[in-house]
């Protein structure tokens, strides 16, 4: 990946663009809609939805609550199975064990199974600046990386392009990275999928050192599970000599039992499937199959901050299945690019501010790029209220208050910028609270109607840029209400 | 029993008629209501905001006015949902900071009590047709915090399809929102309109002359996207639909 | 102070809200409620095989059924229509079943490369369980099944169910079968896409073609 996040504007701004592309916006919606209706299917062949996801949510939460436990069970059982464990605190740490490890093997080459836990770190970037090199093998990983692009979905992260880029970038692209692209590649699905293998597959067989993270741990057997669907996956955790995944610390379940609950609502969560094509799960290393070493970095990196907070904790308990992307009003129209980081949409806009604080402009505009309409909270399969969090990210940003960043509480200033807009709400909370003042402001609103303009001048044109003001009354309710006795009086 | 009809600031302010509306209406059904004239906003936007610690006068405010009536009516899901459901999240978040337990307790009585108007008419009244006519095509939107804020499921729908001369057409994406989100209108105004004219298209394929919803805020979003786009579709409030008869029928 | 000592106290700080006799207690068993199903519907034994087949088919599997008597013909017309020259062979895997096959055997060694078994055209395996709510066969590195990557490089794969006793209905019934520590694959379908378009492609990396053989009486 060559793109990053850093320095992004406000998401308003950001999405700007996004709203007026037309081959974005058919793009996304398309592909928004496909997956949409056949995730709706395949949860309603589910007469247990509700419990599966009462229980996925009472198993994260109680591994959250009692997370310094299963971590610490977890290194033993990893341990025990031979695997190697590393902790890092956050994304230069590890970036530099995953570097240093890789060095040890002397390889200057890594394939990668798609992992967000590392797109966060931005560990390419940081191998690449150690010399080496990271092949990233995902279909859509493999996109964004040849076109020099950024994610913009958590499972797709190409969602945006369209099967004609898709085969342009191919075309031009897969030359400089290795085996070029096939003479006349159309733009069939089945045939950039032909492509993609081809171009991959002298990188599997050749590979010694795989990277990965995992969708989950199991503290209990120290067993690491990714759920895939094309194979690359498979390839990177088996054919390499040495495996080293990164994965956040809150992928952990306590039980092996836990994980009946999970593969059952992932796949229909993300790909719409009963069940995705390939799910590899591994304990440790196992003699004369796959790879002979393998290490495990668990990573911090703003989760515990996250962690600290008692509403935006739940946050954590996401298993990254993008079915809040897919349902979202706001993602579907502003793309995954405006939310600034890997991750997009509703969750990573509850995600983003808490991982990496609030204090730039894109995080603290995050928690208001949603409508709060709740389809995401009605499809998340770890019921993640997400408006609830996006509320309360709302009050840190214009309140303030005690957040915890890089382990220390500290508290925050209300942020610049909502001045107006916080005296604006006092004085309308005032009014709310004085009956009469609000009378005569609504009095004066109806005597003056016929003076009012249709659209609005300054930041009035948010609004009346796009859409009519509806009339003011010849009068509020409660004049007519107190003229008329409710009407009784028999005036209209 | 005595019925106190929260109107919601917004529609007091704007729509006096969607007011009108639910008097009319409850009151042919047998149903003495009461518009205590203290009531003011129930701080819906201040907590949506982020501005949780000014949603809560606004809040005890609301549980003063209405808390000896036996139902609170209003006119509007997303007004409705904040009583509902945010008004005991806002008690359990002042408990959480060391507050005590006096905000849960001053607003607990309200909560339960209070009804979006189509629960009322369905589930206390226990009437779906209310003797209306309204003698036009309409589409019937499904605000967000109705639909799945309250669950109002097929509530305004059952009511609408046993309106006499009233054809209920099927709105493509009915369960999307329309873009609306209070302040999100403003901060977000692009993706927001964007949101907004899909509605409205999708609104305007169905052939439909009247888009129906349960809330005026939504209405006011898309009536003003419909107007711009100059569609010559008109958004009517249910309660307008529901209060219409052949003796007295709305526009 | 190490990384492992920051993370963990940061956890324990995190949590200071947390009652400290929720912390103390092993309360996981209750504070997770499994209401959830362990089995979708009713079925006999001979409806759940039937399932299994109508879930492995929707999910671009070939499947093929027959008696244990004519599973060695089976597999060699398998191997004989794809034109197989060579075919994988795990350690463990009945001698029979290949009887009547005429590609070479290729012997699942430790030093095989990568190279080598790309060269292969096609493996039989065995597996371990099979579930018919998901057309999903797990495979556990059995002596029958062999190491992963036999069944990953190859672009033909032909896996053995026998039915009904390797069958069980669902995922919570697949897992109390399985052994966590060995390392398992569980497959369903071919290698498969969703990445253009968010719609489903056949075909990528691993096998493209999964053949799967219900075995039974």
């Amino acid at each position: 990946m060559s793109g990053t996040f850093v320095g992004m504007p406000a998401f308003p701004k950001a999405a700007h663009e996004a709203v007026h592309d037309t081959t974005l916006r058919g793009n996304l919606r398309h592909a928004t809609h496909t997956i949409r209706g056949k995730r709706a299917k395949a949860v309603a062949e589910m007469s247990d939805w509700a419990e599966l996801r009462e229980a996925g949510k009472r198993i994260k939460d109680h591994t959250l609550r009692h997370l310094d436990r299963y971590l610490l069970q977890l290194e033993e059982s990893v341990t025990a199975a031979g695997g190697t464990v590393h902790w890092a605190a956050d994304a230069d740490e590890a970036n530099e064990i995953v570097a240093h490890l890789v060095k040890m093997t002397g390889e200057s080459e890594v394939v990668k199974v798609k992992s967000m836990a590392t797109q966060e770190i931005g560990l390419n970037e940081a191998l690449e600046a150690e010399g080496i090199r990271a092949y990233e093998t995902d279909l859509a990983e493999l996109i964004v990386q040849l076109g020099k692009d950024r994610p913009s979905h958590i499972l797709v992260p190409a969602i945006h392009r369209n099967r004609g880029e898709i085969r342009d970038i191919f075309s031009k692209e897969m030359s400089e990275w290795g085996r070029p692209a096939p003479e006349g590649l159309t733009d069939t699905p089945a045939e950039l999928a032909e492509a993609a293998r081809l171009h991959l597959r002298e990188k599997f067989l050749r590979a010694k050192v795989g990277i990965s993270g995992a969708n989950f741990m199991v503290a209990e057997t120290g067993t690491l599970v990714v759920v895939e669907s094309e194979g690359n996956g498979r390839m990177c955790l088996t054919l390499p000599e040495t495996l080293i995944s990164v994965v956040g610390i809150e992928k952990i379940v306590p039980t092996w039992q836990d994980l009946e609950v999970f593969l059952q609502t992932l796949p229909r969560s993300s790909t719409a499937e009963r069940m995705n094509p390939y799910t590899s799960t591994w304990t440790g290393t196992t003699d004369e199959d796959g790879p002979r070493s393998f290490h495990l970095v668990l990573l911090d990196n703003g989760r515990t901050d996250t962690l600290a907070d008692e509403v935006g904790r739940q946050a954590l308990r996401c298993i990254r299945c993008s079915a809040c992307l897919n349902v979202c009003p706001v993602y579907e129209r502003a793309g995954g690019h405006a939310y600034g980081s890997v991750y997009p949409g509703p969750i990573g806009a509850i995600l983003s501010p808490q991982l990496r604080g609030v204090s730039s402009e894109i995080d603290a505009s995050l928690p208001y790029a949603s409508s709060l309409c709740g389809a995401c909270y009605e499809v998340c399969p770890v019921a993640i209220d997400i408006p609830e969090v996006l509320v309360h990210l709302r009050e840190r940003v214009v309140e303030g208050g005690q957040v915890t960043t890089n382990g220390n509480k500290v508290v925050l200033k209300p942020a610049k910028g909502h001045a107006a807009e916080r005296a604006a709400m006092r004085a309308a909370r005032w009014a709310f609270s004085h009956p009469g003042a609000l009378r005569t402001g609504q009095r004066l609103a109806s005597r003056t109607r016929r003076l009012h303009p249709r659209t609005l001048p300054g930041p009035g044109k948010a609004w009346s840029g796009t859409r009519d003001l509806p009339p003011v009354p010849a009068e509020p309710f409660r004049d007519w209400w107190q003229r008329t006795q409710g009407g009784k009086g028999g005036a209209k | 029993m005595r019925v106190a009809l929260f109107l919601t600031c917004v529609n007091d302010t704007l729509y006096p008629d969607t007011g009108r509306a639910v008097v009319k209406l409850l009151t042919r059904l047998g149903v003495d209501v009461d518009f205590p004239m203290s009531q003011t906003c129930c701080g819906q936007a201040h907590y949506n905001t982020g501005y949780r610690h000014e949603a809560e006068p606004l809040a005890r405010h609301f549980s003063d006015v209405f808390g000896e009536y036996e139902a609170i009516v209003t006119p509007s899901g997303s007004c409705g949902a904040m009583v509902r459901e945010l008004y005991p999240r806002m008690g359990e978040r002042a408990r959480a900071e060391g507050r005590g337990d006096t905000l849960a307790a001053t607003l607990a009585p309200v909560v339960p009590k209070t009804y979006e108007l189509t629960e009322f008419l369905v589930d206390v009244l226990g009437v779906t047709d209310v003797g209306a006519y309204y003698p036009h095509k309409v589409t019937y939107h499904p605000t967000c915090h109705g639909l799945r804020g309250l669950g109002l499921a097929d509530r305004p729908r059952r009511l609408l399809q046993a309106v006499k001369g009233l054809e209920l057409v099927e709105l493509p994406g009915a369960e999307e929102c329309c873009g609306f989100g209070g302040t999100f209108a403003l901060k977000n105004s692009d993706v927001s309109a964007a949101m907004g004219a899909d509605k409205v298209r999708n609104a305007e394929a169905t052939g439909a002359d009247v888009l129906c919803a349960a809330d005026n805020s939504c209405l006011m979003h898309i009536g003003g996207t419909m107007a711009r786009l100059r569609t010559g579709m008109r958004p009517v409030h249910i309660a307008e639909i529901l209060a219409s008869t052949e003796e007295e029928p709305a526009a | 102070m190490s990384s492992r000592e920051r993370i963990l106290g940061r956890v324990r700080r995190a949590l200071a809200d947390v009652p400290a006799t929720e912390r103390d207690g092993t309360a996981y068993e209750r504070a997770v409620p499994r209401g959830y199903l362990r089995e979708h519907g009713e079925r006999s034994v001979a409806e759940t095989v039937e399932l299994l087949a109508e879930n492995l088919a929707d999910y671009r599997a070939i499947v093929h059924r027959c008696t244990p008597a004519d599973l060695a013909a089976t597999i060699a017309g398998m191997l004989a229509a794809r034109g197989a020259k060579t075919v994988l062979v795990p350690p463990g895997l009945e001698s029979e079943w290949l009887a009547a096959a005429d590609a070479e055997r290729i012997a699942d060694r430790a030093e095989s490369t990568p190279d080598e078994l790309d060269r292969v055209d096609s493996v039989v395996t065995a597996c371990a369980v099979a579930v018919a709510e998901t057309g999903t066969i797990v495979l556990d590195g059995s002596p029958d099944q062999g190491r992963r990557r036999i069944t990953l490089v190859p672009d033909h794969h032909i896996c053995v169910v026998r039915v009904p006793e390797q069958v069980v209905s669902s995922v919570p019934q697949a897992l109390e079968r399985l052994d966590p520590a060995r390392p398992l694959t569980w497959i369903s379908g071919p290698s498969a896409t969703s990445d253009i378009e968010l719609d489903r492609v056949e075909g990528v990396h691993g096998p493209r073609t999964l053949e799967v053989v219900l075995v039974g009486d």
